[in-house]
């Protein structure tokens, strides 16, 4: 395959920023999008220029470090998968591709397609954990968790914290995230003591971090690649408005 | 970085939801009143109309209404001002999420049921209030006679084609809020959910269509 990409590229978080293109050549169509931007960045090294600065680790889609917003979508063109294990086959031949990075206040770009996303774990230090009693380990059958909470704790504990809800929506909102995070204690018996004191800490901080106000487009839940559901943002709200009524 | 927030996005939102289900009952109740200048006599409407100026509680009803708009306005605004700075650098390419088409240009309909809005209150609200309406001998009382002047605009072609694109421009508005307003106060579930999305699409065709047919009615029948 044969691509024109339109990369952003900025040397430092004060620097202005500008797309420049590349022209890259013989890419399998079976290799992957980060595997298509290595051999990118091989042949700016060939070259004598700068590589592409962008965010990866694991490449198996469960670490939540890749990002990219690729064509007007975080993760790219295809449904339910990170960067890391997007295809280059979901691009036609000769196509020219779009790569930004995540765009949001609360993540500002340290590095080309690189941004800072500790805000999310800001939020998460302020709740996102239950407070548990060292010594010993308590039987895992102890406490009965009907298996419909279980499940539902389960597909919200999914969220890997990539931040592509933040970048898909209009608003820049964190809400699918936050509410993935207070959805996987809120459900099961050991987060309920903290319950209350965690949805108003997180949201709190959320709003003072500068993200966005949710207004229901759902495009996080359309993009976010471990399909997080909205649900959890209702739950969310639920939570909170009986938090601050009950104290 | 950042800042404390006096209310927090959840609340904002809360209060956004409440008063934008308040206002749709408020447009029932509007639409219901407009069908009468329908009938071949116009006294129901303006007997109605001039209950609706003039009864003590329905002026309470006139004072939290306002009240219901303006908050609505005013933190849709807000939220709005505060979605625009989550994202000082716009994308190059964006918007290419599946995502609902209304649900993205709300504060664009809202800015266009906002200039009607204030159209039709100086066409029609301010000036019943201010006496600039021919009056009607009905019972031996003098009431305004609203139905004449609704049935004079209703057939000036501008004012009726104005009138449309206001309401087809609502029920854009309508089909995204009714739905939304309901997961904002955090009731969404597997069983209703389904059901109130549906019944977001019909409340929203229901009132765009029942406000569009009267001027059409008045234009083309014989009024």
């Amino acid at each position: 395959m044969n691509l024109t990409l339109k990369i952003w590229r900025q040397e430092n978080p004060e620097a202005k920023g500008r797309f420049e293109k590349y022209e890259i050549s013989e890419i399998s169509p079976d290799s992957s999008f980060l595997e298509m931007m290595d051999l990118l960045n091989e042949q700016l090294i060939k070259e004598g220029k700068d590589p592409v600065a962008y965010d990866h680790d694991c490449r198996e889609g469960i670490c939540g470090m890749c990002s990219l917003y690729i064509n007007g979508r975080p993760h790219g063109p295809d449904s339910a998968v990170t960067t890391c294990q997007l295809h280059m086959r979901k691009f036609k031949d000769g196509e020219t591709v779009t790569i930004e990075p995540w765009r949001a206040k609360p993540f500002p770009v340290l590095k080309d397609l690189i941004v800072d996303r500790s805000a999310l774990d800001e939020i998460i230090q302020v709740g996102g954990y239950i407070s548990v009693n060292t010594g010993g380990v308590p039987d895992a059958n102890d406490i009965p968790i009907a298996k419909e909470k279980a499940d539902l704790a389960m597909d919200a504990a999914a969220c890997i914290g990539c931040g592509a809800c933040v970048a898909a929506c209009k608003n820049a909102s964190a809400m699918l995230f936050v509410s993935a995070k207070v959805s996987q204690f809120a459900l099961l018996p050991q987060g309920k003591t903290e319950a209350k004191d965690r949805v108003k800490a997180m949201v709190a901080k959320m709003d003072e971090l500068g993200f966005g106000n949710c207004t229901n487009t759902y495009a996080c839940e359309a993009e976010c690649p471990k399909e997080i559901k909205v649900t959890n943002i209702a739950r969310m709200n639920r939570q909170f408005f009986g938090a601050k009524v009950s104290g | 970085m950042g800042n404390k927030r006096f209310q927090s996005s959840l609340t904002k939102k809360f209060v956004m939801a409440f008063m934008g289900l308040f206002l749709i009952t408020f447009l029932f109740v509007h639409l219901g009143i407009n069908f009468l200048v329908l009938l071949p006599d116009t006294t129901a409407f303006n007997v109605a109309a001039h209950f609706m100026g003039t009864n003590p509680v329905i002026k309470v009803f006139e004072v939290i209404l306002f009240g219901g708009f303006i908050i609505h306005i005013i933190y849709g605004l807000i939220l709005q001002i505060q979605n625009w700075m989550a994202r000082p650098n716009r994308y190059k390419i964006e918007g290419w999420s599946h995502t609902s088409p209304f649900s993205k240009f709300m504060i664009h309909t809202a800015a266009i049921i906002f200039i009607f809005l204030a159209i039709h209150l100086a066409d029609f609200y301010f000036k019943a209030k201010l006496g600039h309406i021919g009056e009607v001998n009905i019972d031996g009382e003098n009431i305004h006679d609203m139905a004449a002047l609704v049935l004079a605009k209703f057939k000036i072609f501008g004012f009726v084609i104005g009138y449309i694109v206001a309401f087809v421009i609502l029920g854009f508005h309508l089909h995204h809020g009714f739905q939304s307003a309901f997961q904002s106060l955090g009731l969404n579930n597997r069983t209703y959910t389904p059901f109130i999305k549906s019944l977001s699409t019909i409340i929203s065709i229901v009132l765009a269509l029942g406000f569009i047919v009267i001027p059409i009615a008045i234009y083309f029948g014989n009024f």
